[in-house]
């Protein structure tokens, strides 16, 4: 019987409140072993203040081919950035 | 190093032109520096090599903590084994953070244990070795971690997302490895005769077999160009090996010990210390599994994997069972 624990991404947040941020993956039987093995393996040093884990297969991840369809329509919107608009010289707070 | 001989499948490098269209797209990616990721197009040598590359490096982060797990119960503080304890427990995690990197290429960790335990893989040369008193716990954070360290600093920027990702991760944890082996080292050289020539016999028995972890001279290798090319490689290894000799006499000038080696010496032509031959046969025989340790690493990675089986299997059978309860519950 093959017993190959299923693969857990894990997500770290930081003490700076900051956003849970992927740090890699890990193999448990179940969740609560993936947090127990998520301590051991990610935040050794203190790296973080919460855990979350999910199972990679439960992840829907976009695919590489899709990469023009979804993210090229942003490259002609420039005018989304701040530094799309001069101001003039003098201009203050803004 | 920690991967000494990578086999890449490849015969001969071929240019831009001689590629198909995809292979061109990329290798033009690499050639930009943009990242390989894992769900990307990749050559399947480019793949293959990783696979190698990657699992045998990790291999090496786990057989590794062998060599000084031997002593945890020996040092000679509390405060020393308690800094082993986190030394090895680190190496522990490396070889996790690789793992998970290699199966991002679609093999599965169960094959990547059973490929080392079949001897289809290799880790390094260096883990054969034994660990004869607690001055080799000094000398292995000192030179085989400082060797790691040259060798995985410039991996943080190699071509595959997830290798390198793991690659920053591992050497931020490095540098304490190389310091708590030097900090015992110097107590030693700082201590009684005895525990001086302690110190002096772990680096007479430590320094030609570091100096050949960073694998044979590489001018002519066809595997080292592929990797080049890939970028999964980023320097050569004599080049590695030279500046681990750079760096390293002088911090043993400031122990007071000497280098075995009667050829070495300061070359301010070249700018770079001259050392004397390195005895290739010694390598090739350790990698062909003759070292004095071989057979005794590779047993104990077997019997703890063998004398685990229970426990995973039950580990399985607990997540099935508590699942189907909760199963249960949600029904009624
Ligand atoms: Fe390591
Ligand atoms: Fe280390």
């Amino acid at each position: 019987m093959s017993t190959e624990w299923p693969l857990w991404e894990v997500f770290i947040r930081s003490q700076h409140g900051l956003a849970h941020k992927h740090v890699g993956s890990l193999h448990a039987s179940d969740a609560e072993m993936a947090v127990k093995n998520a301590r051991d393996v990610y935040t050794r040093r203190s790296e973080g203040v919460s855990i979350w884990v999910a199972r990679s297969s439960d992840i829907t991840a976009s695919s590489p081919g899709d990469r023009e369809a979804l993210f090229e329509p942003a490259n002609t919107k420039v005018y989304r950035h701040p530094t799309f608009y001069p101001m003039p010289d003098g201009v203050k707070h803004l | 190093m920690y991967a000494q001989l990578v086999d890449t499948g490849t015969s001969k490098l071929r240019s831009l032109a001689d590629m198909s269209p995809e292979e061109r797209a990329f290798q033009q990616r690499i050639d930009a520096d943009v990242k390989v990721e894992a769900k990307d197009w990749m050559p399947d040598a480019y793949r293959r090599t990783l696979v190698r590359q990657i699992q045998q490096h990790a291999h090496s982060e786990i057989v590794g903590m062998l060599p000084e797990g031997n002593w945890i119960t020996r040092a000679p503080t509390l405060k020393r084994k308690a800094i082993l304890m986190a030394k090895v427990q680190d190496e522990g995690g490396h070889g996790l953070y690789l793992y998970a990197a290699a199966e991002t290429l679609g093999v599965s960790r169960d094959q990547l244990i059973d490929d080392l335990h079949a001897g289809r893989v290799k880790y390094s040369s260096i883990f054969n070795y034994p660990t004869l008193t607690w001055a080799d716990v000094g000398a292995i954070g000192w030179l085989v971690d400082g060797a790691a360290i040259m060798n995985q600093i410039p991996l943080c920027r190699c071509s595959y997302g997830p290798y390198a990702r793991a690659m920053v991760r591992i050497c931020k944890e490095e540098s304490f490895h190389q310091r708590q082996g030097y900090d015992i080292m110097l107590a030693l050289c700082n201590g009684t005769t005895e525990q001086k020539a302690l110190a002096q016999d772990a680096l007479n028995r430590w320094w030609w077999p570091s100096l050949m972890m960073f694998g044979p001279p590489d001018a002519d290798s066809v595997h080292s160009a592929q990797s080049a090319q890939w970028k999964i490689k980023l320097l050569s290894n004599d080049e590695l090996r030279q500046r681990f000799v750079d760096q390293t006499v002088p911090q043993a000038d400031h122990l007071g010990i000497t280098m075995p080696d009667a050829d070495l010496k300061w070359d301010a032509e070249r700018g770079h210390y001259d050392f004397g031959a390195i005895d290739w046969s010694e390598f090739q025989n350790v990698l062909k599994g003759n070292g004095p340790c071989n057979r005794e690493r590779l047993a104990a990675r077997v019997k703890a994997w063998d004398d685990g089986a229970w426990v995973r299997e039950a580990a399985v059978a607990h997540a099935a069972k508590r699942a189907k309860d909760r199963g249960d519950r949600h029904v009624h």
